[in-house]
């Protein structure tokens, strides 16, 4: 208890018997109606520790008389959103690829639908905005691997890349090192073309007529005429400016000698079909869309 | 120090030392005079703007609001007057919270306290329901009677205490009321809300400001000022030594003696105090303190306790102003026997102007100059730039574009950036090369994905300005917005 004998002698007022550096504290209580504040106030939080969840115990916390949880709000909340927004991705399941592009009002859903969706299930290989990253091509450039008009970049969400889905898109890269088709020297000299293709500098002394020998005997099948790629089997351009796994000289010997077979998940039975169209409109409308 | 008198001295505080204060209840009573006058004019000039602005009409033109003060929340539009902000010009208000603040050190500067006693709503109400109070209960005597009478049921006791309680209801709900009516259309609100159409959130409201009216003004009166608000404790380091505040000045005041025992005092020339102790200043006192024991965080500084002694020495053929606008430098020069001196400009005051003239001008010729076509451009951050097939460069922008105006808009967009670069906007296809063309619905915003592309003979090496313009067609009018073209 404070002690109020003392009396400042300045104001005549009574001190709290507290003094710091000669300075004495008067004693200047509270008002009554506010000391009545403060003891409701723990009136009401002994409340809410019964109505609301509030301690923590070992394994969970008491739950409150009435088992309310903000997750179960969350929850309704969402189920809400989602009874609001199913009517128009219903509308967006019906409508085809090229009605959604004319239509304003399901672009506009499709597109922020699916950029959500792509954040969630796209970002963590293409990067967030598709940037993409070695092996995992850029969304935002022109050259497709399966092709980029909006019905190509929906099949390819939807089935995939080598997923072991029935309608992915297969086709790779062979190994023509490792699996002893050519031989170390051949393998430099076909990077080296193949860098030439693209109007790259090659290596000092480097056989042309050779390496256009190897790659129209090796190459040819999948890359086409020229190096100009092929998209039934994914094949790439060789004379664009846009490397998958890099362009020069080592990447292009590991790459020929190793293979590639990079994997793209089949996004159908994952996904329902109204997000997957969303997402394939919102994919076209990173700009790399033909 | 050669102070003849220790304010401090005059009277000490009463204190009985527990652990909690007890309310002493204030009686204060009427008062007639100057400062009661001008906190009238206030009161009416105050509660009429509040309560009737949300029904002064201004013509926007069609589709727009017609109220002149509108808090629009579902569109994000504030109007008011000839003003229109969007939520991209919200920093407004911190220019209006910069010159208010200022505005209230000004006034601290120049007569302390003037918001508190004259413009703070926690006293206009007070002093509203004080009013309500003293027309039906009679004034402070016999309030004070009323309260310790032992047999308060009377029927005519018992009417009077309800019908009270029904006007401040009625004034408390008729605020709360008020308030809704800045949020939406004031006519179709009223008519809403009584025909029980208009919103629950518009209830809720009414019942919140009916019972804070109610209970501050009605209940808690001068205990806000005291216990509850801030402003006190932050005007006591605003004030300095020059600003006019209600002063009893105790230099003409002491030695307080009776009126008769001063007339002959002074008939043998000796020299007397004008305070006669009749205690008609701690009377009318709103917060119940006693002026003469010197400035007190507890004082709103109304100027009533001046009326008061005014009045007083008036009857008995004193000056008035024993108590009055004034500072402690002054009594002490009247005591040395110097002339008083007032400054009210100063370098304080100086400052605070030229703040308040220098932000609040540049708000009015901004908002006067405001433009209608607006630009903002945000630049893709994943990727930042991206190598096309042919070696040029690109980079994406999310552009918005805002038409403030009335009408639709048809906009051209040019980017000034690398040389011979292209612009494209996804989902248009320009009929101009370079020049996409769309058109932005009235009082509206557009959200646009744009790309410019750099030719691979001509790359910037590095990062390099890029100028958007954004032209309306058929006005000229020009918006422009900077940000950066990058190459990967």
């Amino acid at each position: 208890m404070t002690d109020h004998s003392d009396v400042d002698a300045v104001t005549g007022k009574s001190t709290t018997g507290h003094e710091w550096d000669g300075i004495k504290e008067l004693n200047t209580p509270l008002p009554r109606w506010w000391v009545i504040s403060f003891y409701l106030t723990i009136v009401w939080s002994i409340g809410y520790w019964v109505v609301y969840p509030a301690w923590p115990l070992i394994q969970g916390n008491t739950t409150g008389v009435f088992g309310y949880s903000s997750r179960a709000d969350v929850a309704v909340e969402l189920a809400n959103l989602e009874k609001v927004r199913g009517d128009k991705m219903v509308a967006l399941g019906a409508a085809s690829l090229a009605d959604i592009e004319k239509d304003p009002a399901l672009l506009a859903l499709a597109r922020a639908k699916g950029k959500t969706v792509f954040g969630d299930n796209c970002a963590p290989c293409h990067g967030s905005g598709g940037a993409g990253a070695k092996g995992y091509p850029n969304l935002n450039d022109d050259e497709w691997l399966w092709g980029g008009t909006l019905d190509q970049i929906m099949q390819t969400i939807q089935y995939g890349v080598r997923s072991g889905h029935a309608k992915t898109h297969e086709g790779q890269m062979l190994a023509f090192g490792k699996d002893g088709v050519l031989k170390g020297d051949e393998i430099v000299t076909v990077a080296n073309y193949v860098r030439s293709l693209a109007g790259l500098p090659t290596r000092n002394g480097f056989d042309a007529a050779k390496g256009e020998k190897i790659f129209a005997e090796n190459c040819v099948a999948c890359h086409g005429d020229g190096g100009k790629g092929n998209q039934e089997l994914g094949a790439p351009d060789l004379t664009d400016k846009i490397w998958l796994y890099g362009s020069d000289e080592a990447s292009l010997v590991e790459t020929i000698s190793q293979g590639r077979a990079g994997v793209m998940p089949a996004w159908e039975g994952r996904l329902d079909p109204a997000t997957v169209k969303a997402m394939a409109v919102y994919v076209h409308s990173l700009g790399g869309g033909k | 120090m050669n102070k003849t008198i220790n304010p401090n001295e005059l009277k000490p505080a009463d204190d009985t030392g527990p652990l909690y204060a007890p309310r002493k209840k204030v009686y204060p009573q009427s008062v007639k005079g100057t400062f009661r006058r001008i906190k009238w004019g206030l009161m009416a000039f105050c509660l009429g703007v509040y309560y009737l602005l949300p029904f002064v009409r201004w013509n926007r033109g069609l589709g727009a609001p017609n109220q002149a003060v509108l808090i629009d929340l579902p569109n994000s539009r504030f109007y008011f007057f000839f003003i229109e902000l969007w939520p991209q010009e919200v920093y407004y208000f911190t220019g209006l919270l910069i010159v208010a603040a200022v505005a209230l050190f000004l006034m601290n500067s120049i007569g302390g306290r003037i918001w508190c006693g004259y413009l703070c709503p926690q006293t206009v109400w007070t002093d509203l329901f004080y009013a309500v109070e003293r027309l039906i209960e009679g004034d402070r005597r016999e309030r004070m009677k009323k309260d310790k009478s032992s047999d308060p049921m009377k029927l005519e006791r018992i009417s009077e205490i309800v019908l009270k309680h029904s006007i401040w209801l009625l004034i408390a709900w008729w605020t709360g009321g008020a308030w809704v009516l800045y949020f939406n259309d004031a006519p179709t609100l009223v008519k809403e809300l009584l025909t029980f159409q208009a919103p629950m959130i518009a209830y809720i409201w009414i019942g919140i400001l009916t019972a804070t009216t109610y209970l501050l003004a009605g209940y808690m009166r001068e205990q806000v000022c005291t216990y509850m608000c801030p402003w006190p404790r932050i005007q006591a380091a605003l004030t300095d030594e020059w600003a006019l505040n209600v002063t009893y000045r105790y230099d003409r005041g002491e030695k307080r003696t009776s009126v008769k025992k001063a007339a002959e005092l002074r008939a043998l020339g000796e020299h007397v105090g004008d305070c006669v102790d009749c205690y008609q200043c701690v009377a009318v006192c709103p917060t119940g303190i006693d002026i003469r024991n010197g400035p007190q965080m507890e004082c709103i500084q109304c100027g009533l306790c001046i009326d008061a002694c005014d009045n007083v020495m008036t009857k008995i053929g004193r000056p008035k102003r024993l108590i009055g606008y004034d500072n402690d430098i002054n009594i002490q020069r009247r005591q040395e026997g110097k002339a008083p001196v007032y400054r009210i400009v100063r370098a304080r005051t100086i400052v605070y102007s030229a703040i308040i003239a220098a932000v609040g001008g540049f708000m009015i010729y901004t908002l006067a100059t405001r433009s209608l076509l607006d630009v903002n451009v945000l630049h893709d951050r994943n990727p930042v730039a991206v190598k096309l097939s042919d070696g040029s460069i690109r980079n994406a922008y999310t552009v918005r574009l805002l038409n403030k105006s009335g009408y639709d808009r048809v906009i051209a967009i040019d980017a000034h950036g690398p040389a011979n670069a292209t612009v494209h906007v996804i989902g248009v296809d320009s009929v101009t090369p370079d020049r996409p063309m769309i058109v932005i619905p009235r009082d509206s915003t557009s959200e646009l994905r744009l790309l410019v592309t750099a030719p691979a003979d001509n790359n910037p090496e590095k990062s390099i300005p890029v100028r958007f313009h954004v032209t309306d067609i058929g006005l000229g009018e020009v918006a422009s917005a900077t940000d950066n073209f990058v190459s990967p």
